[in-house]
């Protein structure tokens, strides 16, 4: 990890979004789900999104791909991945980008996966689609990638159907599928929470050892900083749809600055709280279906003034590669 | 599985049995006594045990059943008691006829339900949902009879396109699969096909918007599948519902048709029970009965069967 938030040349990075809006539009209600994301990532970085529940990380994740729900979906802003421009690119490319050059694991691996499909199809498939194999081939090809995700008798889970597999195997197939065509970027939508302790941290190694291996830029979601320690170059804080924090991983766990951010560490069980009291953060989110004036943490922070209310603050670039949203950082920290 | 179908199969037989014995005590639970049918008014008694001793009636009905039992296994569906002849061979071109219709109509419906209920299930809460899921009920709404007899109305008087009744020209019961033959099952399959037609489109429409809506769509929209690609999980994901749907209405249509072979005068087993309800024909009434609620057990059977084979989410042992 070596950028800095402000540099702006779209050929040196593998994702770009400016000003990136995603709200979902029904006749009852407008909710701002992501509102005026900033965001970069370099091939092969590894950024870790946090935030606590409803703050927007996994809309924001299938914004990357525009894997939001169609009709209901209403984007705006800049947003350019892998070289294309993903606001322009007609349905017809965009499924050609999406699996090939950017693809998703989710949480769940269970309900992810076609549960009347093998898993040897399902990542046959997606081959086939991308690289106009035969579909033997493919078989072949998603035997190797069940190999090379240390998922054992691989030769017979190609043939398992999901309920047939425990949730880590089900959710290394899922990565097998996920990686299949070599993609560029990685989005993993807490890809390890629904899975016991020892488990994730298996597919926490296996994910890292494959993100080294292929190189990709990788963006993870997590409410779990010990993860995101584990794995990330840098992380971004979000609440209420909006960035407030983004820093490499090691500034943000020595010292994190936004008021929220120090929020989750003190809610957080890590190693370097030893000793300390828990705390949690007191109230609870914006309603997302009204307009939020100023600092959407601005009701529960603790050193809220009035400048804080009056308009959204904008970044502050404390140190190179650090940007932060308060007014107040200094007193905070 | 091998051992499934096995078991199941072998099942069958004292369902059939159970079956059996309903079909048997149904017509001797009926009030009125079936020898009043077959004599005149003013017969003296004498001559009416002999006609009840002819036919076996005055024995206890644990023994009747056995005789009834054991020549319906060698296929003896015994006399009707109206025409005096054999049932077996008039039961079965009735079944036949019957089994034409049901299925020319049942698949209509079929089709048309699953066209419509995929197409309201892609598209829920839009317009064309709303028309589609509209002409569903109102499919399932409408009376049977009365809408046969609408389209006799049009397309039989005003029009004189097509014939109003039976299933052949001059009244022949024989099926032939030409023209002169497939006209008379135009109007009646078309009225058979409606109800099935809109059950099918709410049940393959509810299916296929509940599994738009699971999470594994968003994976395959994910990995860059096209519209037909995901169609094609959709369908697989529908598939082993849709037939136990299909094969209940199928089982439904052979013996529901009582009212539209009516109208339509087919002659198949509807109509054969409709005449034997209305002549006491106890024989006749047992063995159509009977016949219909043995193919029932066995479609449903075969429904299970290709239920288990293609759904990999069951496990049968
Ligand atoms: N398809 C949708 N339609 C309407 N609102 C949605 C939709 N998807 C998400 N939202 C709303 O957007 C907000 C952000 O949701 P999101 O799933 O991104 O949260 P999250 O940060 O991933 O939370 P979690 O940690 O629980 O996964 C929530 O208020 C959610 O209700
Ligand atoms: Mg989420």
């Amino acid at each position: 990890m070596n950028e800095t938030v402000s540099q702006t040349r779209t050929g040196d990075y593998l994702v770009r979004a400016r000003d990136l809006n995603v709200a979902f539009v029904s006749r009852e209600a407008t909710v701002n789900a992501v509102n005026g994301i900033d965001l970069d990532l370099a091939f092969g970085e590894v950024l870790c999104i946090l935030g606590e529940s409803g703050s927007g990380k996994s809309v924001t994740l299938r914004a990357l791909m525009r894997l939001n729900p169609k009709g209901k979906t209403v984007m705006s802003g800049e947003l350019s991945v892998a070289g294309h421009d993903m606001m322009a690119l007609p349905d017809s490319m965009l499924t050609s980008v999406r699996g090939r050059e950017v693809s998703m694991i989710f949480q769940e691996p269970m309900t992810a996966l076609d549960p009347v499909f093998t898993i040897g199809r399902q990542i046959g498939e997606t081959i086939v689609r991308h690289e106009g194999i035969s579909r033997r081939e493919a078989e072949q090809r998603a035997l190797d990638l069940l190999e090379l995700v240390q998922i054992p008798s691989a030769k017979r889970r190609l043939s398992a159907y999901p309920h047939e597999l425990s949730g880590g195997l089900r959710q290394r197939a899922m990565i097998a599928m996920a990686i299949s065509c070599r993609p560029k970027l990685l989005l993993a939508d807490e890809p390890t929470t629904a899975l016991d302790a020892t488990v994730q941290i298996q597919i926490l190694l296996l994910l890292r050892r494959l993100q080294q291996e292929l190189g990709m830029g990788v963006i993870f979601v997590t409410h779990d900083l010990g993860v995101a320690g584990e794995i990330a170059d840098r992380i971004a804080v979000m609440y209420a749809g909006r960035m407030v924090e983004q820093a490499s991983v090691t500034d943000f766990i020595t010292r994190p600055l936004h008021p929220y951010a120090q929020g989750l560490m003190g809610a957080t069980v890590h190693s370097g709280m030893r000793g300390h009291r828990l705390t949690t953060i007191p109230g609870s989110p914006p309603d997302l279906r009204l307009p939020i004036s100023g600092c959407a943490f601005a009701a529960r922070c603790p050193h809220v003034v009035n400048a804080c209310r009056a308009a959204l603050p904008p970044f502050r670039h404390p140190e190179p590669g650090r940007a932060v949203r308060c007014v107040r950082f200094e007193e905070a920290a | 599985m091998f051992y499934y179908v096995v078991r199941r199969i072998i099942y069958i037989i004292p369902i059939s049995l159970a079956v059996s014995l309903v079909c048997f005590l149904l017509v001797h639970i009926a009030p009125g006594d079936p020898i009043d049918a077959m004599v005149a008014p003013d017969t003296p008694p004498v001559v009416i045990e002999q006609v009840r001793a002819q036919f076996g009636l005055d024995q206890p009905l644990p023994v009747q059943f056995g005789i009834w039992l054991a020549k319906v296994v060698q296929g003896d569906l015994g006399n009707s008691l109206i025409k005096g002849r054999p049932i077996a061979a008039d039961l079965l071109s009735a079944s036949a006829n019957t089994f034409i219709l049901a299925m020319t109509g049942g698949l209509l419906g079929v089709l048309i339900g699953c066209v419509f209920g995929g197409i309201a299930g892609v598209y829920r809460g839009t317009w064309i949902d709303r028309v589609l899921l509209g002409t569903a009920v109102a499919g399932v709404s409408v009376p049977h009879y009365w809408l046969g007899m609408v389209m006799v109305i049009i397309f039989s008087v005003n029009l004189n396109l097509l014939p109003a009744m039976g299933a052949g020209p001059g009244g022949s019961t024989e099926w032939a699969w030409d023209w002169a033959h497939i006209q008379f099952l135009i109007l009646p399959s078309i009225t058979l096909c409606v109800i099935p037609a809109g059950l099918v489109t709410r049940t393959v429409r509810g299916l296929v918007s509940d599994i738009m809506s699971q999470d594994f769509i968003t994976t395959l929209r994910g990995k860059g599948l096209r519209r037909s690609g995901i169609i094609n999980h959709v369908i697989q994901n529908a598939a082993p519902t849709v037939l136990a749907v299909i094969g209940l209405q199928l089982a439904n249509l052979m013996g529901g048709s009582i009212l539209v072979e009516t109208v339509f005068a087919w002659p198949g087993t509807g109509m054969m029970l409709n005449n034997a309800i209305f002549q006491r024909d106890i024989p006749v009434l047992q063995a159509t009965t009977l016949v219909l609620a043995l193919f029932f057990v066995v479609l449903n059977l075969v429904v299970d069967l290709i239920q288990t084979a293609i759904d990999p989410r069951i496990i049968r042992r």
